[in-house]
């Protein structure tokens, strides 16, 4: 399992699609179009799991512009926007 | 010596049990109230534990940590560190975690722990865990986070003794020590936040073994109701069901209340000798309050409906649906539970918007939130669309009143959507869509004791509204509409001697342009205490006498009375209707600022005047004048 992550390049979550799984490789707030001022927008992802090496999975898209996604984090399903998973990088 | 009362009180992530809990121990001995300043629910009740000791218990907002991102966020907060104007510190904090998802709380609760409050972990929904194949230590936890403890079930019986004996031990500790801790919390920087959550999952990893089986049940539900396209068709059925349930289902019950205070009135009249007394108590008291008690089946059905959706975690869901559909409108996500909730009051749909942390999303959601169809403008719907609407039948199958009935809801939330648009077009011109981030929580099933809590606190409160606006209303409208009385030799009808003919006649020339009579301008005065008000309004106003206020009586005089066109243009007013105080008082409180409260007056009355001017007028053309 492990090897299919390494070997995989990093990737945004907000870019993934339906389906995919990963692990969480780092944050990056300053990167993403969100509203929100970067700080908050890192210590809102933690708060809700997003922390390295937490595993992920896409299990729904919303029906306009694939967006919102529902991510599983490890055992809780979250829903955000691309927008806002842009900040997610996982591998 | 009587030992003092305690208080104790929940902090928790959303979801993880906090009100089942609070439902389990306190029963009904509840009291919901709201924060001063902000209306934000603030529920306490009140239990004896088995020892005897008196605890108050609070019920606060769920939040994942104590930076307060939302005005609920802030009131847990500042009830935790004290801060909160008018409450006393908790003696003990309760954290609640659900057991089968600990990495959440547990970091919420090494947070919390700088507070200095004494503590205590509740594993609540171990039943969910156990079936999971979770199995936690226990006190090998209680001694890696320095706290007690306990594991608890909220929804099945006893399921919160091992708490109770808890509570018991600590208040009794408490007593001898009295020792507190300082309290060092200041908002957590990013690594110190990353650095709490590993230590949390350090501990974790420590003392609970997951065999975590995912929710089946979840995911397969799930695959359906958040399908992009077939999940929407089943948000539309629900929405659907839920409204033929308000309408259809609804029915029997409300004409059986209508019936019975009708032989109510009819009693009181054949008890009473003619007079004041008598006309007093039955065209203003029992026809009033009745007139407004006969919404109380609606009322409940709604309020079922959203607390069974909420409790059985579907609500998340159709915010999740719901969200970029309603973007495209300047709205975010979380307003379709504040918004579904209008459409039985604009109150607690306003009150639900807290939960909107983005200032601006929270304010376009309050600003259209009346305009959505609330239960009180039913009553007023049904009286004209049943006195002049024929009930044939459209295309053969579609009921032409039932068409009416679901055009004005349409008409409701399309100029909602409109307004929201709008606003974000003039107003907030910079306007950054905040954003989305909810936890969707496992599926559970409903529980009908919570429920049942949560439909008798609803309709309480209504009823204590009938009785003390509603009632109060009612007798300055018969007031208005018996005083002075006819001189004697008078030929015609009493009440165009009375006051409210006066007020009627002076604010007729505003609203003779929209074709309202001074009859109907009497009437939406008081509608402006509660806007089903004006039915009864109406009734009193056209004097009909001897226990005939039922609805089909009150709607043969307007049919007689009225053209088409003014019936037309009363219901288009009536879908924007401005004057209902209490929604512009709760307007005024969220925001904070007399400028929203007014702003959504003057808005929702221009509306309302165009909507009604336009529609007399073209009904007018087409000659129904
Ligand atoms: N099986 C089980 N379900 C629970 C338990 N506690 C709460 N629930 C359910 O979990 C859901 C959320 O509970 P609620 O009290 O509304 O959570 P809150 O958001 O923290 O107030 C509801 O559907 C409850 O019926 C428990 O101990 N066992
Ligand atoms: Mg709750």
């Amino acid at each position: 399992m492990s090897e299919i992550c390494d070997t995989r390049p990093p990737l945004p979550l907000g870019l993934a699609r339906r389906g995919y799984t990963g692990t969480i490789q780092h944050l990056a707030a300053g990167g993403t179009t969100s509203s929100l001022p970067d700080v908050e927008l890192e210590s809102r992802l933690i708060e809700l799991g997003f922390v390295e090496g937490a595993r992920v999975e896409i299990l729904h898209e919303g029906i306009v512009g694939r967006d919102p996604i529902a991510v599983r984090v490890d055992n809780i399903t979250v829903a955000v926007r691309r927008r806002e998973a842009m900040a997610v990088i996982v591998a | 010596m009587e030992s003092p009362l305690l208080h104790l009180a929940l902090v928790g992530t959303p979801n993880s049990g906090k009100t089942s809990l609070f439902n389990a121990l306190t029963g009904s001995r509840q009291k919901v109230a709201n924060y001063p300043g902000v209306t934000v629910e603030r529920k306490e009740g009140a239990f004896v534990t088995p020892q005897g000791r008196q605890v108050s218990l609070v019920d606060l907002p769920g939040t994942y940590s104590l930076r307060g991102r939302s005005p609920d966020e802030e009131i847990t907060r500042d009830f935790v560190l004290g801060r909160a104007t008018g409450e006393v510190l908790p003696d003990l904090v309760l954290c609640v975690a659900d057991s089968t998802n600990l990495r959440l709380t547990i970091r919420l609760l090494l947070e919390l722990k700088s507070t200095g409050r004494p503590l205590a972990l509740v594993l609540n929904m171990f039943d969910i865990a156990k079936r999971r194949g979770v199995t936690v230590d226990v006190a090998g936890l209680s001694q890696a986070l320095g706290v007690p403890v306990v594991t608890s079930i909220a929804v099945r019986k006893g399921g919160t003794d091992d708490l109770l004996r808890l509570t018991d031990q600590l208040a009794a500790g408490a007593d001898a020590a009295g020792g507190e801790r300082a309290n060092t919390w200041r908002p957590l920087t990013v690594p110190e936040l990353r650095a709490t959550q590993r230590e949390a999952d350090r501990i974790i990893n420590a003392t609970v073994s997951l065999p975590e089986r995912p929710d089946t049940w979840t995911a397969r539900i799930d695959s359906i109701a958040l399908h992009p396209v077939g999940g929407l068709f089943i948000l539309l059925a629900i929405l659907f069901i839920m409204f033929q349930g308000v309408f259809a289902w609804a029915q029997p019950l409300m004409q059986l209340l209508s019936a019975a205070f009708d032989a109510l009135g009819q009693l009181v009249h054949d008890q009473l000798p003619e007079g004041l007394l008598q006309s007093f108590l039955q065209n203003g008291v029992i026809s009033g309050v009745g007139s407004v008690i006969v919404f109380l089946p609606q009322i409940i059905i709604i309020f079922l409906f959203i607390l069974l959706l909420e409790d059985f975690g579907y609500m998340a869901r159709a915010a999740f649906l719901m969200d970029r559909i309603m973007g495209g409108a300047g709205l975010h996500g979380r307003a379709f539970i504040p918004l579904l909730s209008s459409f039985a009051c604009a109150i607690p749909g306003i009150m639900a918007t807290r939960v909107i942390d983005n200032r601006r999303d929270r304010l376009t959601t309050i600003l259209i939130a009346p305009l959505m169809t609330c239960s009180a403008r039913i009553p007023v719907y049904t009286l004209i669309i049943s006195a002049f609407i024929p009930p044939t039948k459209v295309l053969g199958l579609i009921n032409l009143q039932g068409l009416v009935m679901f055009g004005l809801y349409a008409a409701g939330i399309v100029s909602a959507l409109l307004v929201s648009f709008l606003v974000k077009f003039f107003l907030m011109r910079d306007y950054q869509p905040a954003p989305f981030m909810l936890e969707l929580p496992d599926y559970k099933m409903p529980r009908l004791r919570s429920i049942a809590i949560g439909v008798y606190t609803r309709a309480k409160m209504f009823l204590q509204r009938a009785g003390t606006t509603i009632f109060a209303m009612m007798v300055l409208i018969w007031f208005l509409a018996s005083f002075p009385q006819p001189p004697a030799g008078a030929t015609e009808p009493a009440i165009n001697y009375s006051l409210a003919a006066m007020i009627g006649q002076a604010l007729a020339p505003l609203l003779s342009p929209v074709g309202f009579n001074w009859q109907i301008a009497v009437a939406l005065v008081p509608g402006m205490a509660a806007r089903e008000v004006a039915v009864a309004a109406l009734g009193t106003v056209y004097a009909i006498e001897g226990g005939k206020e039922a609805a089909e009586q009150i709607g043969q005089v307007l049919a007689d009375k009225w053209s088409l066109a003014t019936a037309l243009a009363l219901l288009a007013w009536y879908i924007f209707a401005p004057q209902c105080a209490s929604t512009l008082a709760v307007i005024r409180r969220e925001t904070g600022s007399w400028r929203w409260m007014a702003v959504t007056f003057f808005y929702m009355f221009a509306l309302a005047y165009a909507a009604a001017f336009a529609t007399y007028h073209v009904a007018v053309a087409m000659g129904a004048g």
